[in-house]
C-alpha cells in the first residue's frame, strides 16, 4: 500500500491571539477563548489563560498540547517552589523560570507563544513577552499569537512607549487608567476578529491589581 | 534515526476507523460511529465495535488506527484494574481517564511514536456530565458535542445549530441519525452498519448495530455530470 498522507508532524498551530498591558498598579491579560485547526475550529471556548502564582497570568497560543504541558510543568515548579521558600513566586521570577522552561526545550521546542503578566513586588504592572525557544523582555505591553501582526502595531500607536535606548532609562508602564486599558483590549480584540480567522468567540480578560484579580468577558464574531 | 527503529512506528495509519459524533444529552452522553474498518481505500473489515465502555463511568470512541485502539483498550483495562485493586471504593470518572489519555497521547507523539488515533471519551459520574478529545499529537479540549475527522466538517455545523442541554434520549439520537446520514452520503469511507451508545448515571449501552434509511434517486445522484460540460 503506497502511502496516502503527508508526512507526520508532531505540531499543529491551533491559532489564539494573547494580550498583556502594564499600568502603573495594575495589568491587564487577555486571550480569545477559540481554538482551531487549519480552516475547521475545534472548540468556541477554550481558556489560553492560566494563573501561575497568586501575582502571575500567563496567557499563551500556539500548539495546544504543548502549552498545556508548559503550564502544568510551570505549575509543578511552583508548587515546589512554595513548599521550599513558603511564599508565591513572584512575577519577575516567574518570568525567568518561563524563559528558562523553553530555552530547556531548545532543540524540540514547545510551540507556545506567550505573555505573561502580573504585579512585581512593588504593586506596579509588569508584562513579559517570548517566543518559543525562551528569549524574553520586560516590556510595558505586548502581543503575541495569530493576531498580535495586527495587534502589536496598534499597541504601539495608542500607547507610545518611551524608547528602551532613552538613558537614564524611563518606565515602561502605560499611562492608561485601568478602565482604559479594559476598554483598549477589547478594541484591539474587535479589530483583530475581523481580520484573523484563529481568533474570535470571545475574549478573556484578566485583571490584577492591589486588591487582586478579576476576570471579565466579551463575545467576539464567531464567523 | 535508525531504519529499524522506524520500522516500529507509526508513521502511517494501516486499518483506519472513520468519524465518531458524540453529544451530552439530558441524562448523559450519547456516541455514534459505524463499524468499518478501511485498508487504505479498501473496505476489509465490517463489524469493528469503535466505541467501548471504560470501567464505571464512561465511554471511549475512536476514529483512526483500529490495532492503535485496541491497544489504548488493554492500557486502560489494566489502569482500571490496579484502580480496582486498591478496592477503597473509590473508582476512575471520566475526566480521570481523559486526562490519562491526553498523557498517554502526547507522551508518545514527544517519542515521535505517535498511536494514530482521534479519541472521544464521554461519562457521567456524581450527575457530571463530561465530554473531550484527544488526538494523535496530543491536542485535548471538552465540548457539548464533538466529532473525529470528517464529522468536525460536516457533523459539527449541524450540532452547532440543533444541538440543546435539554435533548432527551430520543431527541439525540434522532440528532445523531442525522449527522451520521449525512456523513454516510458524502464520506466514501463511511458504511450503512452504525452503532450508537449510551452512558448515564446507571451505566453504559453499547445499542446494537442498525442501518439508516436512505435515497439515492435523487437526479443529481443519477447523473451527476449532466449539463457539466466537458465532463464525463
Amino acid at each position: 500500500m503506497t502511502k496516502q498522507q503527508a508526512n507526520w508532524s508532531p505540531y499543529d498551530n491551533n491559532g489564539g491571539s494573547c494580550v498583556a498591558i502594564a499600568g502603573a498598579d495594575y495589568c491587564v491579560v487577555a486571550a480569545d477563548t477559540r481554538m482551531s485547526t487549519g480552516y475547521n475550529i475545534l472548540t468556541r471556548d477554550y481558556s489560553k489563560i492560566s494563573q501561575l502564582a497568586e501575582k502571575c497570568v500567563m496567557a499563551s497560543s500556539g500548539f495546544q498540547a504543548d502549552v498545556k504541558a508548559l503550564q502544568k510543568a510551570l505549575s509543578a515548579r511552583h508548587l515546589i517552589y512554595q513548599h521550599q521558600h513558603n511564599k508565591q513566586m513572584s512575577c519577575p521570577a516567574m518570568g525567568q523560570l518561563l524563559s528558562n522552561t523553553l530555552y530547556y526545550k531548545r532543540f524540540f521546542p514547545y510551540y507556545a507563544f506567550n505573555v505573561l503578566g502580573g504585579l512585581d513586588n512593588e504593586g506596579k504592572g509588569c508584562v513579559f513577552t517570548y517566543d518559543a525557544v525562551g528569549s524574553y523582555e520586560r516590556v510595558g505591553y505586548s502581543s503575541q499569537g495569530s493576531g498580535s501582526t495586527l495587534i502589536m502595531p496598534f499597541l504601539d500607536n495608542q500607547l507610545k512607549s518611551p524608547s528602551p535606548l532613552l538613558l537614564p532609562a524611563k518606565d515602561a508602564v502605560t499611562p492608561l487608567s485601568e478602565t482604559e486599558a479594559v476598554d483598549l483590549v477589547k478594541t484591539v480584540f474587535a479589530s483583530a476578529t475581523e481580520r484573523d480567522i484563529y481568533t474570535g468567540d470571545k475574549v478573556e480578560i484578566v485583571i490584577l491589581n492591589a486588591s487582586g484579580i478579576r476576570r471579565e468577558y466579551m463575545e467576539l464574531r464567531k464567523d | 534515526m535508525d531504519r529499524v527503529a522506524e520500522t516500529e512506528r507509526t508513521l502511517y495509519p494501516y486499518v483506519t476507523g472513520s468519524s465518531v459524533v458524540a453529544i451530552k444529552y439530558k441524562d448523559g452522553i450519547l456516541m455514534a460511529a459505524d463499524m468499518g474498518g478501511s485498508y487504505g481505500s479498501t473496505l476489509r473489515y465490517k463489524s469493528v465495535e469503535r466505541v467501548k465502555p471504560i470501567g464505571k463511568h464512561s465511554l471511549l470512541g475512536a476514529s483512526g488506527e483500529i490495532s492503535d485502539f485496541q491497544e489504548i483498550l488493554r492500557y486502560l483495562d489494566e489502569l482500571i484494574l490496579y484502580d480496582n485493586m486498591w478496592d477503597d471504593g473509590n473508582s476512575l470518572g471520566p475526566k480521570e481517564v481523559h486526562n490519562y489519555l491526553t498523557r498517554v497521547m502526547y507522551n508518545r507523539r514527544n517519542k515521535f511514536n505517535p498511536l494514530w488515533n482521534a479519541l472521544v471519551l464521554g461519562g457521567v459520574k456524581n450527575g457530571q456530565k463530561y465530554l473531550g478529545m484527544v488526538n494523535m499529537i496530543g491536542i485535548n479540549f471538552e465540548d457539548n458535542h464533538v466529532a473525529t475527522g470528517l464529522g468536525n466538517h460536516l457533523a459539527r455545523p449541524i450540532l452547532r445549530d440543533e444541538w440543546h442541554e435539554n435533548l432527551t434520549f430520543e431527541e439525540g439520537v434522532k440528532l445523531l441519525e442525522k449527522c451520521m446520514r449525512v456523513l454516510l452520503y458524502r464520506d466514501r469511507s463511511a458504511v450503512n452498519k452504525i452503532q450508537i451508545s449510551k452512558i448515564t448515571e446507571e451505566g453504559a449501552t453499547v445499542f446494537p448495530p442498525f442501518s439508516l434509511k436512505t435515497y439515492w434517486e435523487f437526479s443529481a445522484f443519477k447523473n451527476p455530470t449532466l449539463g457539466a460540460e466537458g465532463s464525463w
